[in-house]
Parts: C-alpha cells; structure tokens; sequence
C-alpha cells in the first residue's frame, strides 16, 4: 500500500459534453453489496463506530459476492465520515477503542473519520490490496473512481467504501464555527446571514414554484413515497427503528428550517457504512450474484459564479449533466428503467429529474409529474430506494438500491417494470458525480 | 441582528475596510472586464491574478430581489431569537450575475416582494460597535 493515498486525479472525471461513449462501458461491473446496521448517533462502543461497520459492511460485500479477502486487490473509499456534530475538543478518545483498534497516527480515524491506512490495519484478511485511492466526500464520488480505476486495469476485484458516524448535538446548529463571534473563510459571504445547508436548495424551489407557477404541497406525494419505498428497504435507517408511514398531512405541517424547506425536506444524519464490490465481466462469472454494469460515469464541475447558483444555473447543470451521462452510456432517457437520484435535500429531486427528461419529464413538470403514479408498482418509478428522505442520510441508498434492482433482488422494492437501466447520483443538480446502471454491458 | 463578526484575510481585506468606510468596492478582472464577488485568487475567466483591482461600484448602488427563504432555525445561535427571519438573494444592478445575501431590514419575515428594488446601506454589527456590514432594503 503506499504511504500516503491518493485522491483520485481530476482527469479521471468526465466533466464535459461530446466525450463519447465511454470507453470502459460494460467492462466494469458491480456484483457484492454490504450494508452495516444504521443508528442515530453513535452509543459509544467500540464495535459500532464508523470504523468497525466499515469493516463489517466490507466483508458482508466481499460473502455477498462470494469473494474471498485474498483475492481483493483494491480498495476505493470516502475518507470523511463528517455530519454536522463534530468531536468536542479535548474529549479523550475512549480507551476501549484504542485498545480494540489498531490507530493511525490520528486517534480519531475510525471515529470521526476513516482512512484507507486504518482500514488496511483493521481488516488482516485484506492482505493483497494493492490499488487504494479516495474519491472525497460521497460514495458516488467513490463509485465513480472505483469504476474508472476497474476500466484502466489498475485492480480488478476492487471494494468501494463509504461510512458516515453521527455524534450528539445538532445539525451544525452553534457548532464548530457557528459557536463563535466570529466568522472566517467563505462562510462569512453565507452562513454570515445565519443560512443552513439546505438554502441554496430552498430558494431554488421557492424561485421554481414562482417561475412554474406551481405549489410546494405539490411536492408532498414524492417525499411520503420515498418514505413507503424507504420503508421497504430493510437495511434503512426507517425500516429499522422507526417504521412509521409518512402522510401528506406530516409533510405539509413540518416545521420549518428555511421555508420553503421544512423538516422533512432534509434528511436524517444517522451512523452507517456500505461497501460495494467491483470487478471485471470475467471475474463477475464466478462470483455469486449478477453483475451490474457499469454504463458511464460523469461528473459536473460548475463554476458557482457568486455566493450561490441561480436557478437558471441549477437547471442548465443538471441538464447538461443528463447529456453526458446518456452519450457516454450511449442511451437516452427512454432507455431509463428508474432513476435514482439523490435526494439529500428532497426539493432538489425536481431539478435532477427534469434535467434527465425522465419520462419526458420537462423544466417545471416534475411537480406535476409527482401527481401522477410514481410508485413502483407502477410504469414511472421514482426514486425506488426512497433515497435520504426514505432511509437517513447516506448519499448511498440509491446506488445500494440500483444494483440489487437491476440484479433482480430488491426484495419488497422491486419495480414492476424489468429493471434494465438505471441512472444514480448526487449530491447537487450543480455538482456531483452520477453513474449508469445496466443489466447488458450495453 | 448580531451577524457574526466577518474576519478579513488578505483577500478581502480591501472590502471590509471599504465597507467599514460605508462603501461598496468589487473586485474587478480589468483584462476580462469582469467583478467578482465573493472575492477570488484568481480571476475565474482567465485565472490569472495579475489585473485583479478593487473598484467603486456604481452609485447608487442597487439591486433587484431574485428569491429568498425564510430562516427558522439558523446555524447560528445567536440570531435565533430573530427568528424567523428573511435571508433574500440580490442581484446587483450594476452586474446582476453578482448575487448578495440579505436580511432585507424593514421587510416582514415572508412578505419578500422578489423582484423590487434595493438599495445597499450599511449596518453597525452589535457584536462590534463600531464596525460595518454590508446589507439591503427596498426603495420601491
């Protein structure tokens, strides 16, 4: 393993239109998927930090795809495991874990954050990984370097890895820098007037509802129907703790973050770890379950020219998102069996919707499209996993989701209709990484 | 409202104290004819930071209201007791791809009329008697 790992280098993302099609499409596939337990916040035990359902969920993919630890020769992963509770400063790391876990040189990797070092120390099995490098921030930032390190011959069975933990206190409310007097850095040209996460999203919608003339109860029938398909996912943070169905009437008496933005148009920040299994269509054939092709991958780099992008921007990005993603798979958006797109704030679904012309699905229809039958039992299925607003907060539900659709194992979740194609990614309509999912290597 | 108290770096140290001057300057590319706000390293067209200079903006300096949201539970703890308050989204008249965030002082939290006109004006910040910052309401 090499001493310091690498971040994925930039040429590595298709971040233009009129590349082509992408030349490792169908040569990479997914074929394990492993899922730790998901919690609230961490109950400070050694064996349910982030870091040991890290591990966990990395040998449920390698027995999930009949893959022996040997013969696992790469590792790509998130380093960060951030949500908005930081570790309060001079907190003693707990003896427990530093006796239970081999540290790095940080005593909260495997805490508050996951290096490839500690899960290399941590995991023994893991004994001929020679390929690691980070894709930062998102499992579809991970999924996209995992699938482009695959296609260049650079590891051919290679686990993809993201964790997130969750500490107590709230959601970035008076934490780290928004305790202080003080602001520094870029936050003080936003978070300066008191913004949240979740603002850029909130008045993109509220400008979209005026600019279509349509109403935000209008969204209510896509956020109770992640949480019916989020309910349907056994491994979610929803199905597991709190299985209640969500109603119109909860949507629409939420209470506010950043009207139009309420409680339930955010997602739940939970402790819990996934890890995939990628390889080649010639390794795939002996593992145990059906490999997933990887059709494209593409990534949007906007240039946000001010304090935020406009609507107009956000439209045009997820737009052109869309082409790169159906050029390089060589597909258009009829070929779309289902999408799955992020959902991490549930008011932008609608531009990453319209952006790919799901169902022909135009600038200012997706509200309306939500009125129609988007279940998946129907011919239109929207967001099967049920995503973020569905699950808790992962940033990989979706893609969890895609691959156990098209391999014909989703369960309770299985669309109707025969999952072919699929198309996953996020976080933002103006800056994410996204990824086409086929059954046929295209 | 106790905004937090912005900490000038050595980019932004001209417009704070221009504002602390109640002045508005924008960082201008003067090869490419082109303000930047926030302020940036380098320009963001041709990258370069060799004809970066700080200029007046236009008097009067306005905006128009482009959206908004209404802030119930802010990061800052401070501010909660203001709550719920607007935080609008200004396009500046003079370079409407410049967008500012505001406060909008005077307008009743929700009642934004998106699209009226602005005028800069400059707030003494109550966790620093004495120092400025930058903020908006309507004039029409």
């Amino acid at each position: 393993m090499p001493t310091k790992v690498p971040n994925a280098p930039e040429s590595w993302y298709r971040t233009r239109e009129g590349l082509g099609i992408w030349p490792h499409r169908g040569k990479v596939a997914a074929v394990g998927v492993g899922l730790s337990p998901t919690a609230r916040r961490w109950d400070g035990r050694p064996e349910t930090s982030v870091g040991a359902w890290s591990i966990l969920a990395l040998r449920k993919a390698m027995e999930d795809a009949g893959v022996s630890p040997d013969q696992v020769d790469g590792l790509v992963m998130a380093q960060d495991t951030a949500t908005g509770s930081p570790w309060p400063p001079g907190k003693p790391v707990p003896e427990d874990f530093l006796t239970t876990f081999q540290p790095t040189d940080d005593p909260l990797d495997g805490l508050t954050r996951l290096s490839a070092e500690w899960i290399l120390q941590n995991t023994p099995e893991l004994t001929n990984v020679k390929f690691t490098m980070y894709g930062p921030g998102c499992m579809s930032n991970a999924i996209v370097v995992a699938a482009q390190a695959v296609g260049e011959g650079l590891t051919d069975t290679c686990l993809v890895l993201k964790g997130w933990h969750n500490l107590e206190g709230r959601y970035y409310v008076g934490q780290g820098a928004a305790a202080e007097d003080t602001i520094a850095g870029r936050a003080k040209w936003t978070t300066g007037w008191g913004t949240v996460a979740c603002y850029p999203t909130a008045m993109h919608f509220e400008a979209y509802c005026r600019k279509y003339g349509v109403t935000r109860d209008m969204h209510a029938p896509f956020v109770v129907n992640s949480r019916k398909n989020g309910l349907l996912f056994p491994e979610g943070f929803y199905a597991q703790h709190r299985p209640e169905p969500l109603t119109v009437e909860d949507y629409l008496s939420a209470r506010w973050i950043a009207k139009p933005a309420s409680l339930l148009d955010n997602d739940l920040p939970i402790c819990v770890s996934a890890a995939y299994l990628f390889t080649t269509p010639e390794r795939a054939r002996d593992m145990k379950q059906k490999p997933v092709y990887i059709l494209n991958h593409a990534s949007d780099r906007i240039k946000i020219r001010s304090v935020m992008p406009t609507l107009e921007e956000t439209e045009e990005c997820a737009a052109s998102n869309a082409r790169k993603l159906y050029e390089g798979a060589g597909i258009t958006a009829n070929d779309l069996s289902f999408e799955g797109m992020y959902d991490g704030f549930g008011q932008f679904h609608v531009f990453h919707l319209e952006g790919l012309g799901f169902r022909g699905v135009k600038r200012g229809d997706a509200l309306h499209f939500f009125q129609t039958d988007i279940s998946i039992e129907g011919w239109n299925p929207v967001s099967p996993s049920g995503g973020n607003i569905g699950s808790g907060r992962t940033r990989f539900w979706h893609h969890t989701d895609a691959i156990q659709q098209i391999q014909g194992r989703a369960g309770k979740r299985q669309i109707w209709r025969k999952a072919e194609v699929g198309v996953t990614g996020g976080p933002f309509p103006y800056g994410g990484n996204f990824t086409v999912w086929g059954a046929t290597p295209g | 409202m106790p905004k937090p108290i912005p900490v000038p770096d050595a980019l932004s140290k001209p417009f704070w104290d221009a504002v602390n001057q109640r002045r508005l300057v924008l960082q201008t590319c003067t090869a490419c004819n082109r303000h930047q706000y926030p302020p940036e390293p380098a320009c963001a067209q041709c990258h370069s930071a060799q004809h970066l200079e700080w200029q007046p903006a236009k008097e009067p300096v306005r905006g128009r209201i482009y959206g908004y949201c209404v802030m119930h539970d802010s990061r800052l703890i401070p501010l909660h007791e203001d709550q719920p308050f607007n935080i609008a989204v200004i396009k500046l008249e003079e370079d409407p791809e410049l967008l500012f965030l505001s406060h909008l002082p005077g307008t009743p939290p929700d009642q934004v009329p998106v699209g009226a006109t602005v005028e800069i004006y400059f707030e003494e910040l109550k966790l620093a008697p004495g120092r400025l910052i930058h903020e908006w309401r309507v004039v029409s």
